[in-house]
């Protein structure tokens, strides 16, 4: 399985379409096989970053807010989105890989106050 | 001195401050209030923005404020950071994308907050929804980006494609395509498409006005700078400042004036007519003509510099008679708004008039299609347009324009492009010409008279006017 974070310095990106900055993790058996790629995108644009996911046959995309259009074409093109995530990308991939990451939900080290989960 | 009042008041009512519920008084606020601390995580926030964003505020206190809001501010120039660092207050259209993956757009206002003792303590952001102000300017201008702009041919998807790169960046664009095809309102797409569309938008023809004329239009002029130069006139540089400047028929431009524009492109600034102080302008250009402009180059007629400058994006709007697919959309759309706007009761073409209109050859492209359908809706008594009813001038364009098809210099088109603008107008000795709109009228009006006797009731029925608009045209043209 292929894992798309959209990412922000350490953190997941707030912004789908205006994200400049990618990672790219293989999953195998649970575990990331070999080194995930950063790829630093020449512009931005959701168009571009969906265009991407396909050509390198992505299977779980993970973002912060995104625009209905471009989930559902993600969605159509059978993408799985997991979105409105907010904290650090590499505990994004942690949940992501024991399968318990949901939609929306604030990371552990997103906050210095708040509730984490 | 009103300033040190404020704080030696406030001070000595510190106590009644932190006693007010601040937070129950910004939730009966009917806008979106985010406060943050200087490393921009959120302090608190108010319902309006809990509705907004989607999020509830107890569970987003202490996260950086941009995770919650979701907006574009980071590339309007970071106002949030500015007003951390200079203490000034912004305001800054921009967007949000919500928790049910809406992108709203929002008007910020950022302003510093600082205690009492003056240390900084971080900004409030206050986010307006101006989803239904940005609906009604819509509804205002007409449009909002491509949307009046009617296509579905490869080569205008093409087109809808390259639109919103062109509204993204402010590189120049220059639009080329024959006369009629949609080139002023495929720029002003791209004006109210782009940063710039609450700056104006100014359209300026330079093959409409003398060279000395043109050069005060542009740049303005200062008082005294020629006779008859009684004030300072700012010139249409200066009126465009932050928005977009459309110069139209480039090609006419005169070669002093394109050096004086390529200045202009390069510094940002320019004197005015007859002026010793520099201008700076920060004005995106977008420019058309229906010329080659590579050929008037070649001729020495055109600045090649200038033409690399303007031409970093080109887009080629395509002749109505390379659109076949968009025909009956444009031919629907131009009659379903004329007859709206005339309150006509007619249903529609019959065959032989598609059959006459799908086979002309459009020297005018959409601008002629939509005069044709004007005039025939105009013309047409009854239910049906039939072929009668179209310009008579038409069959014989059609004849002239099959027979110098094979001679279309650009110079032949700008000839046509005055006689385009409505059917029936053409010069002399291309077609004979009728009379104007104003002689169809009449003419229509006595044959109905003449058909129905006189009667007037029943004249307003054949015409399918009212009385009392039959009356008025009647007096109108002297038949009474």
């Amino acid at each position: 399985m292929k894992i798309l974070i959209t990412i922000h310095k350490n953190e997941v990106a707030s912004r789908f379409d205006l994200t400049s900055e990618i990672l790219i993790a293989e999953v195998d058996a649970g575990e990331i096989a070999g080194e995930p790629r950063i790829i630093l995108l020449p512009g931005t644009s959701g168009e571009d970053i969906c265009g991407l996911a396909i050509k390198e046959n992505i299977s779980l995309i993970i973002c912060g807010g995104i625009e209905d259009t471009h989930y559902q074409y993600l969605k159509w093109k059978k993408i799985k989105v997991v979105d409105g995530v907010i904290g650090p990308y590499e505990q994004a991939l942690k949940f992501a890989i024991a399968n318990t990451l949901k939609p929306g939900v604030i990371l552990p080290g997103a906050s210095i106050y708040g509730k984490q989960s | 001195m009103a300033k040190e009042k404020t704080r030696v008041f406030l001070q000595s009512n510190t106590s009644l401050l932190s006693k007010l519920d601040l937070i129950s008084l910004l939730d009966s606020m009917t806008l979106g209030v985010l406060f943050v601390d200087p490393a921009r995580r959120v302090i608190a926030m108010n319902r309006f923005l809990e509705a907004l964003t989607g999020y509830n505020r107890e569970e987003v206190v202490g996260i950086h404020g941009e995770n919650i809001i979701r907006s574009n501010l980071l590339t309007l120039g970071d106002p949030v950071g500015k007003a951390l660092e200079s203490e000034k207050s912004m305001t800054q259209e921009g967007d949000i994308i919500n928790q049910s993956r809406k992108k709203i757009p929002i008007r910020f206002s950022v302003s510093p907050l600082k205690l009492i003792t003056g240390k900084k303590a971080g900004a409030m952001l206050i986010l307006e929804d101006i989803s239904l102000l940005k609906d009604l300017d819509n509804k205002v201008h007409g449009f909002s980006g491509k949307e009046h702009i009617i296509g579905q041919s490869l080569k205008m998807l093409e087109i809808f494609e390259l639109l919103p790169i062109a509204a993204r960046t402010d590189a120049s664009v220059l639009i080329t395509g024959e006369t009629g095809t949609g080139k002023d309102l495929v720029a002003e797409a791209i004006h109210k498409a782009s940063q710039r569309s609450r700056y104006p938008f100014i359209k300026v023809n330079c093959g409409a006005l003398p060279e000395s004329l043109l050069e005060s239009e542009l740049f303005g002029h200062v008082r005294g700078a020629f006779t008859g130069a009684d004030n300072d006139k700012p010139g249409m540089f200066r009126l465009a400042h932050g928005g977009t400047l459309f110069l139209t028929e480039i090609g006419d431009l005169s070669l002093p004036l394109q050096v004086k524009i390529l200045t202009v492109l390069d510094d940002k600034e320019f004197f005015p007519v007859g002026g010793s102080k520099k201008v700076s302008v920060d004005v995106r250009i977008i420019t058309a003509t229906h010329r080659d402009l590579g050929k008037l180059v070649k001729h020495g007629k055109f600045r090649e510099d200038l033409f690399y400058r303007l031409n970093v994006l080109r887009l080629h709007l395509p002749p109505l008679r390379e659109r076949e697919e968009d025909f009956r959309l444009l031919l629907d759309h131009f009659f379903r708004e004329i007859r709206a706007n005339l309150n006509k009761k007619i249903k529609g073409f019959s065959d032989a008039c598609l059959t006459l209109l799908s086979s002309y050859n459009y020297p005018g492209n959409v601008r002629e299609l939509r005069n044709i359908v004007e005039y025939a809706v105009n013309v047409c008594p009854n239910e049906t347009i039939r072929p009668d009813h179209l310009p008579k001038a038409l069959l014989s364009m059609e004849q002239a324009s099959s027979s110098s098809s094979e001679n279309q210099e650009t110079t032949d088109i700008e000839s046509m492009e005055t006689a385009m603008a409505f059917p029936g107008t053409m010069p002399s000795s291309a077609i004979p010409a009728p009379g104007g709109w104003g002689d169809v009228e009449r003419a229509m009006i006595m044959k109905a008279l003449t058909e129905t006797g006189g009667n007037r009731t029943n004249t307003a029925a054949l015409l399918g006017w009212s009385r009392s608009k039959l009356w008025r045209k009647i007096i109108q043209h002297g038949l009474k």
